[in-house]
């Protein structure tokens, strides 16, 4: 296979609080291919934003440091990149959207001169040029009144909106990956629809390589190719996204897939996975799941699994499907 | 058939909007415009719809904890709306409400004894030791215990502090809750806990459930019958097989189309709407979803489609199907 576009092999990011030091994400390996749109999945905290984050960078730090691992974009090495290379790199080469876009929005500028912006570094193109390129984008994107919206100021959109400009922009740059952190989750299903059928059209068009991150099964089912399925810090299944959904070997997806209640049909009551999260940073020897797992035997319990290959192009971590 | 415990005819909440030099009332936001419907004893009614609907308004004019600005409310056979305020207050031992946040609605100051504790202390119910002695109970009715009592609400995660929520809510005993994004804010794998906890309850003891929520699947699983707002008006009405079965408003078929299913095989045919939803502090004429409506005809942009019964328990408003 051709080179990925993008390639994290054990990454390692840390928080240095007054708790301790906590492995937030714990050696994660992700690779994302041209054309190709991975998700993350996995429950609050288990580490997906800080992944994001440190593909960009944008950890904050202190308290959070990448301490290990490689992040190679097109070959090149993200983690050892200069700060001036990263700011020629974001929202260019690599582009991102935030769950809630008014953190990545400019609250002084007005929608025109962001998506221009964002135009005139990448064409060259006039002020005049890029205005009237900036209002084409939002078209495509949906926005009623576009030739007015271009004048306005981020808050006087609504969400969904707003998240439309972030598409925009994304696409007038032509990202070779876009990442999107639940770019949909604040916002009402049928709009949702309307802007998970936008960054289709943009992984579909320009072959863009898409790493979604989502807690939303449902989603991953329509959008994803490859899905990587996080607990605490680690990726504890990987697969295609048939293969994640409808044949699980790990018993935490497993259990996850059993609590959702089902549209199509009634169900008397649902599964549900017994205990909590694990309080970050409070982590003990074995399996991070086994305090939870209804299956952990006593190995689980003293020894972490590796990640293996369980099936093609499938891997869990997990003693019991080795 | 069960009785009804709660019938709500024509409710309104308007919302004043002010503004200009003097600050006076330039309009209004008619976050709830004139819905009707009841809930039976011992049912679940979900009440779906898409933020800024008029969810919570409704929930909450419900208990007037908002003044609602016309329309009856009757609960348990007492007209609420002409209840004194200490009426109204006793009254609320019987409705109680959770909320989608537990944090914000948690006294951060108090341990989750004296949070259990308060209702009954407002109420003047039972002497200290009989008052802890129930604390203790509901803890463990809720799946938490008596360890828990004197830790405070940062100490607990997200699920286990809607568990208090919902023990705060029952300590009184209602008959009704109103449960307002009860699971919104949780995990999947928490959310089923909290719903299944529901669940129990209701059975173990005769509880009445208004829940609100924007998660179809979760209203569809929770549900008996299930009443779809859109922009402060209720749309359609049925029982949750009926609904996912057989919606008749197009606004419901394109919601329910909207839902992502977890299974990369289901291709649902989808309708995706165009536009945003209309503010609605300056709602469309007619019907108000005509602006996004698929199959919009002439007669919705300017004539309000009436709420009416097209098959048994089946209530839709809107005019593809009017039989006048
Ligand atoms: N600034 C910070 N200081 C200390 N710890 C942090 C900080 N930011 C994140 N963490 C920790 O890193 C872990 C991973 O957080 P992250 O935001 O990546 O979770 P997530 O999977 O994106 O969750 P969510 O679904 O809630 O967005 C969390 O346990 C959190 O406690
Ligand atoms: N106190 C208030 N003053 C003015 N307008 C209000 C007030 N509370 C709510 N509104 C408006 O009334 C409408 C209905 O709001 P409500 O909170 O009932 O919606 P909801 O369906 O619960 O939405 P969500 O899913 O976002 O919780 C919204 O347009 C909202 O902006
Ligand atoms: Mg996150
Ligand atoms: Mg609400």
């Amino acid at each position: 296979m051709s080179q990925p576009v993008l390639h994290i092999e054990n990454l390692q990011t840390h928080f240095f609080t007054d708790r301790g030091q906590i492995p937030a994400v714990d050696g994660v390996s992700i690779k994302v291919h041209k054309g190709e749109v991975v998700g993350i999945v996995g429950e609050s905290g288990c580490g997906k934003s800080v992944t994001s984050l440190s593909i960009m960078k944008l950890v904050p730090n202190p308290p959070g440091k990448i301490v290990g691992g490689t992040i190679r974009f097109k070959g090149e090495d993200l983690v050892t990149a200069s700060e001036k290379r990263m700011r020629e790199i974001r929202g260019n080469e690599i582009a991102m959207i935030f769950q809630e876009p008014m953190t990545s929005l400019n609250p002084v500028f007005t929608i025109g001169d962001q998506i221009g912006e964002a135009v005139r570094i990448h064409t060259k193109a006039s002020k005049k040029e890029s205005r009237q390129r900036a209002i084409e984008m939002l078209k495509k994107v949906g926005i009623p009144r576009a030739e007015a919206i271009v004048d306005e100021y981020p808050h006087q959109l609504s969400g969904g909106m707003r998240q439309r400009v972030m598409i925009a922009m994304a696409m007038a740059c032509n990202p070779e990956l876009l990442i999107a952190d639940e770019p949909t989750t604040a916002l009402d299903v049928t709009i949702q629809a309307q802007i998970l059928d936008l960054m289709r059209q943009l992984n579909r068009d320009a072959d863009t390589a898409v790493l979604l991150i989502t807690h939303d099964l449902g989603v991953v089912a329509q959008m994803c190719h490859r899905v990587v399925v996080m607990y605490a810090g680690k990726v504890i299944e990987e697969g295609d996204v048939r293969t994640i959904l409808k044949e699980p070997k790990h018993p935490y997806t497993i259990g996850l897939l059993n609590s959702l209640p089902k549209l199509e049909e009634s169900q008397e009551r649902l599964y549900s996975i017994p205990g909590n999260v694990p309080i970050p940073g409070s982590l003990t020897t074995g399996c991070r799941f086994a305090p939870r797992c209804e299956q952990a035997v006593d190995r689980c319990r003293q020894e972490m699994p590796e990640l293996v290959a369980v099936g093609e192009n499938h891997r869990s971590r997990c003693w019991l499907s080795v | 058939m069960a009785e009804e415990l709660l019938v709500v005819s024509n409710l309104k909440k308007y919302y004043p909007i002010t503004g200009g030099v003097l600050g006076g009332e330039v309009g209004v936001v008619k976050a709830v415009d004139d819905i009707s419907f009841s809930v039976k004893k011992g049912e679940t009614l979900g009440l779906v719809g898409e933020s800024g609907c008029g969810k919570s308004t409704t929930g909450r004019a419900l208990l007037r904890l908002i003044e609602p600005t016309a329309g009856e409310i009757r609960f348990d056979g007492v007209d609420v709306m002409n209840l004194k305020p200490d009426d109204m207050r006793k009254m609320r031992r019987d409705m109680q409400i959770v909320f989608q946040d537990p944090f914000a609605s948690l006294n951060p100051r108090h341990n989750v004894e004296r949070i259990l504790e308060e209702p009954l202390i407002v109420h003047g119910i039972g002497t200290s030791a009989e008052r802890k002695k129930k604390v203790a109970e509901m803890l463990e009715v809720v799946g938490l215990n008596s360890y828990h009592a004197r830790r405070y609400p940062h100490q607990f995660s997200g699920g286990q502090r809607q568990r208090i929520g919902i023990a705060r809510a029952l300590m009184l005993k209602p008959k009704l809750i109103v449960a307002d994004e009860p699971v919104s804010a949780l995990d999947v794998s928490i959310q089923s806990q909290v719903l299944n906890l529901m669940q129990d309850l209701q059975k173990d003891m005769g509880l009445t459930y208004l829940f609100i929520a924007h998660d179809l699947s979760v209203v569809r699983h929770i549900s008996n019958r299930v009443g779809v707002m859109y922009l402060g008006r209720i749309v359609e009405l049925t029982t949750s097989s009926q609904l996912y079965s057989n919606p008749l408003h197009p606004y419901t078929q394109a919601l329910m189309s909207a839902v992502p299913t977890p299974d990369p095989d289901v291709v649902r045919e989808r309708v995706i709407l165009e536009g945003d939803v209309p503010s609605p502090a300056n709602p469309p004429g007619g019907c108000t979803f005509h602006t996004r409506c698929p199959r919009v005809k002439d007669k919705c942009r300017t004539v309000r489609p009436e709420f009416q019964e097209i098959e048994k328990n089946h209530f839709v408003a809107c005019h593809l199907y009017n039989q006048a």
